[in-house]
């Protein structure tokens, strides 16, 4: 089913601004990061989030500080928009050991313990049982944070998304599924890889409600994510939402995209969540004149600090190779 | 006072579960059932189902709740019923709790405990009936051990909730009713050190867990014979007690690993290559190995028992080391 249509309550301008601002970071962010990839700066598999940005800035709009975040390969976009400085994003990127992960993670496993952000899994539904861990350590401990759970609609077909969904209705966990319904697992179609393409109609059979929302719109998602929030932090379990989007660039930086015709990615483009939003925001008088590029001009500016600060960063020493794989302090039986 | 393996394994988790808040018990009929193997009999009635958690048969999503409410705070024991369901879970044991810590930057341990039974013994066949703690030694990131003793049963436990990082406990399925005295003070031990089980001179038996047992009943039977056998248990599989090992084998000059796991890629081929790399001109014989038979392992008495390393194969190994240096 689709959201219910609640009133929702009167988005200020700056509310809205800052949506459309966050959309924008993202999108200058990554457009710098295929330039530095293309220069060898980045390595690794790298996953854009191009054309998807709506979604996470929606999502994280209804969250708060005491929320967790388990996202998943494709994650600058919920990291910035989780408030994860850029210049530590693009530090790891680089290798740097200023990075998120002190360039042990890379593009696919950024962290930050501090803000709640877990990460950055690059195993398709790997992160969804540890949502619901995290959601459960919540409930026991009697915080009121919700967790919310990115994944692709790829991963729909794991089972540990089944096995999740199952639990977390089962026990009433305090977790926010977010399907971001981009229409590829990399390259396969979610029609040559589900007997049941409905996605909602799929969560419903784990007796939790089920939302399909417009991903394009930031608006509709912050919506429905808030709605659900409410939801669960009131007690009332699990909610998951299909965030139909779609992903303007290829799967990562080595996808020729044999699977899908530039005729659809071009009527998708139509649908760009951030011309579309400046230009609603505009309609209705909350931007003006030569705001937008301002906003742009701010992204430009942040996106040039950040790679300042990983060309500038340095290497962990290789003697540091071995640590952190176990914990750095001694136990005592 | 007298007590068995599984009571000392339940008097555990009871004592975790009243010093800390935060430890509970989740896995396959912990609960109503009182485990699989009933060790947490009884702990339903006095801790409640929110700390006695039965789980769906959903092992990957279950250790991976454990991993996520370990990151959230919490202090969970995970039990997965055998090891060989474990497989069902290994993405979120490899790939997760083992590279959490690394992949962050420091920034995520993940202190959770995750129970299992291992090892054969008992005519269940071929897929109840894996030893694979030497594969889950393999892995940088985890703590593996195994309890052998009833000390160990009632000790390890703590020390490895109080571990910030992730720990693996095999339970050997055919220790579950071993008997014997335990100290009414019994409590937390160390999970660093490999023990000498019995002294010895002429031999060092290398082994843990459910063949701890075989190894004592070999050296016996060597001592009628006249040659002294030290047994090791390793206790700690991953990281491994080298000094311990190689302490002893410079005294004995001789060494026999016991594993009951299959001898291709294994644990016993850790030892074995450790000690020849380390210890090699300390050594008056070839390191020796007694090993499952690499076979899955049957149903049939007469074959599990020719499948698994038997008394009379250790005292035939350490017969040959001793012959083989003329001692």
């Amino acid at each position: 089913m689709t959201a219910p249509a609640a009133p929702a309550p009167t988005a200020s301008v700056e509310h809205r601004v800052h949506l459309l601002r966050e959309m924008v970071r993202i999108r200058r962010f990554e457009e710098r990061c295929v330039q530095l990839y293309s220069a060898a700066s980045i390595r690794g598999f790298m996953h854009l989030y191009i054309g998807e940005e709506a979604v996470a800035v929606g999502v994280m709009a209804a969250l708060e500080a005491d929320d967790a975040i388990v996202a998943t390969y494709r994650e600058h976009g919920h990291a910035l928009a989780r408030g994860v400085p850029a210049g530590p994003i693009m530090a790891e990127m680089f290798g740097k050991v200023e990075g998120t992960s002190r360039g042990r993670g890379g593009s696919m496993h950024l962290f930050d313990a501090s803000r709640r952000f877990y990460g950055g899994n690059a195993i398709v539904a790997g992160g969804i049982p540890v949502a619901g861990g995290l959601a459960l350590a919540d409930k026991m401990l009697g915080r009121p944070g919700v967790t919310a759970c990115f994944f692709g609609e790829g991963a729909v077909a794991e089972g540990e998304f089944h096995e999740t969904m199952n639990l977390a209705s089962l026990w009433d966990l305090p977790v926010l599924f977010c399907c971001e319904n981009n229409l590829y697992a990399m390259g396969t179609a979610l029609a040559r890889s589900e007997a049941e393409t409905d996605l909602a109609a799929k969560a419903s059979a784990y007796q939790m409600p089920a939302w399909t929302v417009d991903g394009m719109d930031v608006e509709a998602v912050a919506d429905a994510a808030r709605r659900a929030v409410l939801h669960i932090r009131a007690g009332g379990g699990p909610v998951f939402l299909e965030l139909r989007t779609y992903r303007f660039r290829a799967h990562s930086m080595y996808d020729p995209e044999r699977y899908r015709d530039k005729e659809e990615v071009a009527r998708w483009r139509e649908q760009d969540p951030i011309p579309a939003y400046a230009a609603r925001l505009a309609a209705d008088g909350a931007l003006g004149e030569g705001d937008l590029a301002a906003i742009e001009a701010e992204a430009d500016a942040e996106v040039d600090e950040a790679v300042a600060f990983a060309e500038a960063g340095t290497f962990e020493p290789v003697e540091d190779l071995t640590r952190f794989v176990m914990s750095e302090q001694e136990v005592a039986p | 006072m007298k007590t068995t393996y599984r009571e000392a394994l339940r008097e555990a988790m009871r004592d975790a579960m009243r010093r800390d808040d935060r430890v509970f018990l989740m896995g396959e009929d912990v609960g109503a059932y009182g485990g699989c193997f009933a060790v947490s009999l009884g702990l339903l009635e006095e801790f409640g189902p929110d700390r006695i958690r039965d789980t769906p048969l959903s092992e990957s999503a279950f250790v991976g709740a454990g991993i996520g409410a370990a990151l959230g705070g919490m202090r969970p024991i995970v039990e997965v019923m055998t090891v060989n369901f474990s497989l069902l879970a290994l993405d979120q044991i490899l790939n997760g709790a083992a590279t959490l810590l690394h992949m962050s930057g420091g920034q995520l341990n993940v202190p959770v405990v995750i129970r299992m039974t291992t090892g054969a013994g008992r005519q269940l066949a071929a897929q109840h009936s894996h030893s694979l703690e030497g594969w889950y030694a393999h892995i940088p990131g985890l703590r593996v051990v195994a309890p052998a003793t009833l000390e160990d049963a009632r000790g390890m436990l703590w020390t490895a909730l109080e571990d910030p990082d992730p720990v693996l406990v095999f339970e050997h399925g055919t220790l579950y009713n071993l008997e014997g005295e335990l100290a009414d003070d019994a409590g937390p031990v160390d999970l660093d050190r490999a023990a000498v089980r019995r002294a010895g001179d002429d031999l060092t038996i290398v082994t843990y867990g459910g063949t701890l047992g075989t190894a004592l009943a070999a050296a016996d039977g060597l001592e009628a014979e006249g040659i002294s056998a030290e047994v090791i248990d390793l206790r700690t599989l991953r990281p491994l007690d080298w000094p311990t090992v190689l302490e002893s084998v410079a005294r004995t000059h001789r060494a026999v690993v016991v594993d009951e796991g299959w001898r291709t890629g294994s644990l016993s081929a850790e030892v074995a290559a450790t000690v020849t790399e380390e210890a090699f001109y300390d050594l008056d014989a070839p390191v020796a190995r007694v090993c499952s038979a690499e076979v899955p392992i049957p149903y049939a008495r007469h074959l599990e028992e020719a499948a698994l390393p038997q008394v009379p194969d250790v005292v035939a190994a350490a017969q040959h080391v001793v012959g083989a240096s003329g001692g």
